[in-house]
């Protein structure tokens, strides 16, 4: 075999914009990179200058698809800088707010991006021809998900609702209740997703990486908790651009995110996520769990569809227990008055930890923002993962190369848009 | 439209595919409106990549790199209607924020070696590049307002969007103003409806999502916040929002920080 390069100028069903660059001469693999040519749009520097009130607004529009996960770290790492504890009630219903987002990204991910991979579909639409059950059952999920973030957060994209301290209104108990029959349905859908999803065909891959996601004593991680690894590490959140950075390769033009300890890269999301917190889980998602099989620690990235459905199914019951709430009235937000600090703060976007950092002065201006996505630091994993594939698949057509690679990248659900304003990009043109 | 079904396509500039997702978000009609339609184009939701001409382009983001300044002259070719969803590409996204700033040093302070991306000074609405046959408005736009433009174009008639303010919506649902009853200011009565009056609905003041509606008086409202206490730079900071760079708004915002030093 002679000099080969591979090249896929345009990743799809994937959010963002990214390509994947292989070179390889004989035997050996000399370059894989994940491509991103997104163009930035410097949301840190946005945000200078700016009052502290705009940060849940501005943020979400980094992307549209897991807008909660901005509004919901940009409130806590400020919260932390203001010194403001949220009540009890607040602290439940991001939590339900959070359980929409999950269940609609999962949900969108699971039927319209990678499900059509495993059944040989270009599309989930066309997926839908041979398979509408299932297809329309995971719509009907996406729905539920967009239902309860467009009650609580006032709009399914981009929410108006979130704010520093709470919410500007806390919907009425009858509001909550109108969705428990549909959630009651979409608790057993989603486990018949699941079970759908756990039947597939999966590829053969082990990946060694390390996993790394918050973790909470009491609860399945998404708002809170400290870091954890798979090597045994607990991290403090205050802690993580000590123990994370980000660091140029010399194949890539893209920054990539590295544990300073071991100098590699590392695994957020839904994988990362039930393997360091499967105890967690609400009883069904759990027993669902053991019922299909789930290994203890699932090292095949592809299977990450599987841990999306118990996740949703999770979503599902923690959302029943807290639509079914007696309690969730009270003040709908916390007052504050501005004070110059630091807040930092990591909840789990449905791609994986997401951190964020704010400086504020004592009017309340933004003075510094710093954000790192889930995408940009899974980025340097998935091109680990992808010399496994290429090394594996050697003797493959271009084209059978080029489409295993691309399913093993859609299986992370890359947020390319998120990831940008953190990468640099140059594109190679020959 | 052409022989067979109408070819549908979608693509992406800068933005953060909330607009796109809209489509995708519209579950009821989604399969509906892709049985009328071809989706020959659409990156994110499918690896169906056909080339042009497509009869309905629908083009989310703002121009920011030079290699999208020039994607978009092939888009404008290869289409026979072009449409542009949301504020990205319609005014310019909020990323256009660094218009009026110092662009090179806001790449400087996200980038360590900004040398390797190309980026233009400004982030700029697809109708500065290329003529576009009708602009959805909206950050995100409303999924409802989407369909009813594709299923209006597919029957042959003109779209039709209203272009009145937030405020009637308010009046319409019965929501109590926010300034009047409880004194949150509100860009209600100068930005465009489309999302139903949102946020008063939610106890909190319009900040203009879907950019500045067809014949408004911003100079009276913004005299007006000044009189309920709020100062000049406030007024023209929560302008600068999704739409900023829409020239009603751009321009209230300068004339607002332009008098910041002046007495009252
Ligand atoms: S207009 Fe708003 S929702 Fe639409 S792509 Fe731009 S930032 Fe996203
Ligand atoms: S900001 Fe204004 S236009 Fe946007 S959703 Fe709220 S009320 Fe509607």
């Amino acid at each position: 075999m002679g000099d080969r390069k591979i090249k896929v100028e345009t990743l799809t069903r994937v959010e963002g914009e990214g390509g994947l660059f292989i070179r390889m001469s004989g035997e050996t693999i000399e370059e894989v990179r994940l491509e991103i040519y997104e163009p930035p749009r410097l949301f840190e520097a946005l945000l200078r200058g700016r009052p502290l009130e705009d940060a849940p607004d501005i943020t979400a529009r980094i992307c549209g698809i897991c807008p909660v996960a901005y509004q919901m770290s940009s409130v806590h790492a400020l919260e932390s800088a203001l010194e403001v504890t949220v009540s009890p009630e607040i602290r439940r219903l991001r939590r339900l707010l959070y359980c929409g987002e999950w269940i609609e990204s999962h949900g969108l991910h699971m039927h319209l991006l990678h499900a059509p991979d495993f059944l040989g579909f270009e599309s989930g639409l066309e997926m839908a021809k041979q398979f509408p059950e299932a297809v329309n059952r995971g719509l009907r999920l996406k729905k539920h998900g967009n239902q309860l973030v467009d009650l609580l957060g006032g709009r399914a994209i981009h929410p108006v609702n979130v704010c520093v301290g709470g919410f500007y209104r806390i919907p009425r108990r009858n509001e909550f209740q109108k969705l428990i029959p549909d959630f009651e349905w979409g608790l057993n859908a989603a486990m018949e997703t699941t079970r759908w999803v756990a039947g597939f065909d999966f590829p053969e891959m082990v990946s060694d990486c390390e996993f790394v996601s918050l973790s909470h004593p009491d609860e399945y991680p998404m708002n809170e908790g400290v870091m954890k690894s798979s090597l045994g590490d607990v991290i403090e959140v205050e802690q993580y651009e000590e123990e994370f950075e980000e660091r140029q390769v010399p194949h890539s033009t893209a920054l990539q995110a590295f544990r300073k300890s071991t100098g590699r890269p590392y695994l957020l999301g839904p994988l990362s996520r039930i393997n360091l917190n499967r105890d967690q889980l609400f009883p069904q998602a759990r027993k669902l769990a053991d019922e299909i099989g789930w290994e203890p620690v699932c090292r095949n990235p592809h299977k990450a569809i599987i841990a999306r459905g118990l996740e949703i199914v999770h979503a599902y019951e923690e959302g029943l227990s807290i639509l079914r709430d007696q309690h969730l009235a009270g003040k709908p937000r916390e007052t504050y008055t501005p004070q110059a600090g630091t807040g930092k703060s990591a909840t789990e976007a449905p791609r994986g930890t997401l951190y964020h950092r704010y400086e504020i002065d004592d009017q309340g201006k933004i003075v510094e923002a710093c954000i790192v996505p889930p995408t940009s630091q899974n980025q340097a994993q998935i091109e680990v993962d992808l010399k496994h594939v290429v090394s594996e698949s050697m003797g493959n057509e271009e084209t059978e190369l080029a489409r295993k690679c691309e399913n093993l990248v859609r299986a992370y659900d890359p947020c390319i848009s998120c990831s940008t304003h953190f990468l640099k990009v140059t594109i190679d043109r020959h | 439209m052409s022989v067979g079904k109408p070819r549908l396509a979608v693509f992406k500039f800068a933005s953060c595919d909330g607009c796109q997702l809209s489509l995708l978000d519209a579950e009821d009609q989604l399969l509906s409106v892709a049985d009328a339609l071809e989706i020959v184009y659409f990156p994110e939701a499918t690896s169906r990549m056909e080339a042009g001409p497509y009869d309905i382009s629908l083009i989310e983001g703002s121009i920011t790199t030079p290699h999208d300044a020039t994607r978009i002259q092939q888009i404008r070719r290869d289409s026979r209607f072009l449409m542009t969803i949301g504020a990205c590409a319609t005014s310019g996204g909020i990323q256009a924020l660094r218009n009026g700033a110092d662009s090179a040093e806001f790449m400087r302070s996200v980038y360590a070696t900004p040398g390797y991306i190309e980026v233009l000074e400004h982030s700029t609405p697809i109708a500065d590049h290329v003529a576009v046959d009708f602009e959805l408005r909206g950050c995100p736009i409303n999924q409802y307002q989407l369909i009813e433009v594709i299923q209006s174009l597919l029957a042959g008639r003109t779209p039709r969007t209203p272009g009145h303010s937030v405020c009637l919506d308010c009046k319409r649902r019965g929501t109590v103003c926010v300034t009047v009853a409880q004194g949150i200011a509100c860009l209600g009565p100068v930005t465009q409806s489309g999302c139903n009056a949102l946020c008063p609905s939610y106890n909190r003041g319009c900040y203009g999502c879907f950019g500045p509606a067809s014949q408004i008086n911003l100079v009276s409202l913004t005299s007006q916040m000044e009189q309920d206490g709020a100062s000049r730079q406030e007024i023209s900071n929560s302008l600068q929002n999704f739409n900023n760079n829409a020239p009603a708004f751009r321009e209230e915002s300068r004339r607002l920080q332009d008098r910041n030093g002046e007495p009252d």
